[in-house]
């Protein structure tokens, strides 16, 4: 993984000098709490519901144990002893104390870690496939990538007040982990063909999709130009953050993400402006060079595999004498480019846990693992999960028994109760409604392991409101907590996806109590159970049948009028600004 | 006098910037003899006026407007300001670049408006050189938030190669 040099490093703890000085001078009265939030918020720190939260970046979801541990002790001697991991590979901690997150700063610092632009109107953290350099579908390894971005984005001076947040995923495989159609702006890497202006047939590059994004008004970014020679990566990015700053619209926090301009301007409209203000920096000095990208990615090399034959005995053995680990290895253990390794997805959607959350001692097990079996690194995955990239298959069965001393290795990894989830409202202070006790509820009524297996890959993925941190628009299944007459209600979503075919889910209709949330997911499989064919997963079923088999089902027996309130929070969902 | 941040030390400032009250046109607004500040839309409209008295000339482009406007009037100019409404308003920090990099205007730069201690640093990198800070802020403690950070990644006005050109291997 990337290392800070000495430069890195001094502008790290000089960002840390900075924010004490404002929380210094905020407690003096002499920065207001208004000029302090913006720029408190390019530091993670937000105040809650019950005070202040602090979201830590960790660039492309990729940490190590040393830092995995420091995060685990920062959790114990700053904060509640645990921490939770969101979608957008950061990890929040719940209960800091307001004067104490300079400290915390200070500690995250010294294992290269810090909390920059992790919120605020500003280019937020990075992220990628969790199987980057592994997978076997992959072209490129993003992570250069996205480390050569993320020190580009850090402290942009032009960039520091957007007019909204700003969001990059990039994915280097055949098949979208990243979702980088549902975000502000995706790259996909990919090779040059002949004709593509590159330095020949055969040149890695990006296709570049922007205008994608969660939220109030969803949309699915649009190809913006098919092949970006890296080398034009910073300076064209530069001229798209440019536009993007000086005409998104600043007038109606709804309407100031990337995606209303785009779609305003019409995508080639966009995309030519972007050409226009490029060819002013296009092949100047802030064209990367390849001594540049090669210094970065000699930091994301390949470990020093072993060579070990392609299927290892002990595996196999292991499979066919223990039925539960057999089914733990079938959820858990994927593909790995590697002949004898294998990538490890641990779940943190433990039956009665809050999706994503983690304690200091599960951080400290996580961090041991990967220190013993996976060559000392980690990955967060945007479902709320943590990877070991790297296992010797001889090592699988090991792994699990240690992570299930843990809580660590629920057999769950993309069945329904691996939900995505959002804090909600028992902490977020934007939350309309709760999301824990809703996924907990739908964890309980699907609790049965053999049932889950039987009903095969389906994500459910529980947002709080409509900020979607849940990413209740590209589940499977996504419930949505909404506002009605101040009381909780929920809206559901069906049909969303997420990978190469990206798509945004419909709202069922009239919204739900929140104990009617579990019956009516019961429902919606139950049409699923009744109907699919053969080896249909559930949102293949959906596609062939169309929504309304699922929509009678859900309202069967539920009255259900509309009212005039709900339906405006469904016209939300659902506008096309 | 008021006082501003000028090429990194507090001094006098002898301009006096004008704007709009209500009811007041570009055509009508009174500008001083020297030393004025106008609107854009004042520059604009009075342009010959004003260069017939033959004394220095400043601009002040709002958020919204872009340098395009007075591009070809770059060589006129002795100062121009650029506000920021509110400090979160990040229009300025492109406008400043492009004033700098692209149309090379070499005058003062000065920011205005809500200008506080902790974007200085921001708008040194994109280009200011004064800095008009709010009124109600000490201006020396803010002083100190143009030399915020020891070295920079990317290239902008104050520095045109990024750091990965500068970094030594
Ligand atoms: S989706 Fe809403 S409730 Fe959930 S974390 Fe995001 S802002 Fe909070």
């Amino acid at each position: 993984m990337y290392r800070y040099d000495n430069i890195d490093r001094r502008i790290v703890d000089a960002r840390v000098a900075q924010h004490r000085g404002q929380i210094a001078r905020n407690l003096a009265g002499t920065l207001a709490d208004e000029e302090l939030r913006p720029v408190r918020l390019q530091n993670g720190l937000y105040i809650e519901r019950h005070g202040p939260m602090l979201r830590i970046a960790i660039p492309y979801g990729l940490l190590s144990s040393t830092q995995l541990r420091k995060l685990a002790d920062i959790s114990r001697r700053y904060d509640r002893g645990y921490g939770h991991f969101t979608t957008r590979l950061n990890m929040q901690l719940n209960w800091p104390k307001f004067e104490e997150t300079p400290a915390i700063l200070d500690e995250l610092a010294s294992v290269e870690m810090h909390a920059i632009q992790s919120s605020g109107a500003c280019i937020r953290n990075i992220t990628a496939d969790k199987f980057a350099g592994v997978a076997p579908d992959e072209l490129a390894d993003p992570r250069p990538y996205c480390e050569i971005l993320r020190q580009w984005s850090t402290l942009h001076p032009e960039f520091a007040f957007l007019p909204r947040k700003f969001k990059i995923a990039v994915n280097g495989a055949a098949e979208d982990r990243a979702m980088i159609r549902m975000y502000d702006l995706g790259l996909q890497l990919t090779r040059a063909g002949s004709g593509d202006g590159g330095d020949g047939a055969g040149e890695i590059g990006l296709r570049v999709f922007v205008g994608g994004g969660m939220g109030r008004t969803p949309f699915v970014g649009q190809l913006m130009r098919d092949f970006l020679p890296r080398r034009h990566l910073l300076t064209y990015l530069e001229a798209l953050l440019r536009v993007y700053n000086r005409y998104g619209r600043r007038d109606n926090l709804y309407k100031a993400r990337i995606k209303i301009l785009v779609n305003a301007l019409g995508v080639e409209e966009f995309a030519r402006q972007v050409e226009e203000e490029w060819a002013f920096s296009r092949d100047g000095p802030a064209t990367l060079t390849d001594r540049e990208f090669d210094r970065v990615a000699a930091y994301f090399a390949p470990p020093p595999y072993q060579s070990l034959p392609a299927g290892d005995p002990a595996f196999a053995s292991a499979v066919a004498q223990d039925k539960t680990f057999a089914a733990w290895a079938e959820r858990s253990v994927h593909a790995h480019r590697v002949s004898g390794y294998a990538a490890v997805t641990l779940s943190l959607k433990a039956p009665g846990k809050a999706p994503g959350d983690v304690t200091a001692g599960q951080m400290e097990a996580l961090a041991e693992l990967a220190e013993r079996y996976s060559f000392g690194e980690l990955r967060l995955t945007h479902e709320q999960n943590v990877v070991l990239a790297d296992v010797r298959q001889g090592d699988l069965f090991a792994v699990w028994q240690k992570a299930r001393a843990h809580g660590l290795a629920t057999a769950n990894v993309g069945l329904l109760s691996d939900m995505i989830c959002c804090p909600g409202g028992d902490l977020c202070g934007l939350a309309y409604a709760r999301s824990v006790p809703v996924a907990l509820a739908v964890q309980e009524r699907f609790g049965d392991p053999d049932d889950l297996r039987d009903l095969g890959e389906i994500s459910l993925n529980i947002s709080g409101c409509v900020n979607s941190c849940g990413h209740h628009h590209v589940g499977n299944i996504g419930v949505i907590g909404i506002d009605k007459n101040d009381e909780e209600w929920y809206q559901i979503v069906v049909g969303g996806r997420q990978g190469n075919a990206t798509a945004i889910g419909k709202v069922i209709g009239p919204s739900f109590a929140a104990e009617e949330v579990p019956e009516v997911i019961d429902a919606l499989i139950a049409v699923y159970r009744e109907r699919r064919n053969g080896g249909e997963r559930f949102i293949d079923t959906f596609e062939r049948l169309g929504i309304e088999a699922f929509r009678e089902r859900a309202y069967a027996g539920r009255e259900r009028g509309k009212t005039a309130s709900e339906q405006g929070a469904a016209h939300d969902q659902d506008h096309q600004e | 006098m008021t006082r501003i941040i000028k090429n990194k030390r507090i001094v006098d400032d002898p301009w006096r910037i004008v704007t709009l009250a209500g009811g007041e046109t570009p055509e009508s607004v009174e500008v001083p003899e020297t030393r004025a500040i106008v609107p854009l839309s004042v520059w604009l409209a009075r342009k010959d006026e004003i260069l017939a008295r033959g004394e220095p000339a400043g601009v002040w482009l709002d958020a919204h407007e872009g340098p395009e406007a007075i591009a070809a009037d770059l060589a006129h100019f002795a100062l121009i300001a650029v506000n920021f409404p509110k400090f979160s308003d990040g229009r300025g920090y492109s406008t400043a670049r492009l004033l700098r990099e692209r149309h090379g205007y070499s005058g003062e730069l000065r920011a205005i408006g809500d200008v506080l201690q902790d974007q200085l640093y921001f708008m040194k990198r994109c280009g200011f050189d004064a800095y008009a800070v709010r009124a109600d802020k000490d201006i020396a403690a803010a002083l100190a938030g143009l030399e915020e950070f020891p070295e920079s990644y990317q290239a902008a006005a104050d520095q045109p190669l990024p750091l990965f050109r500068r970094r030594s291997a």
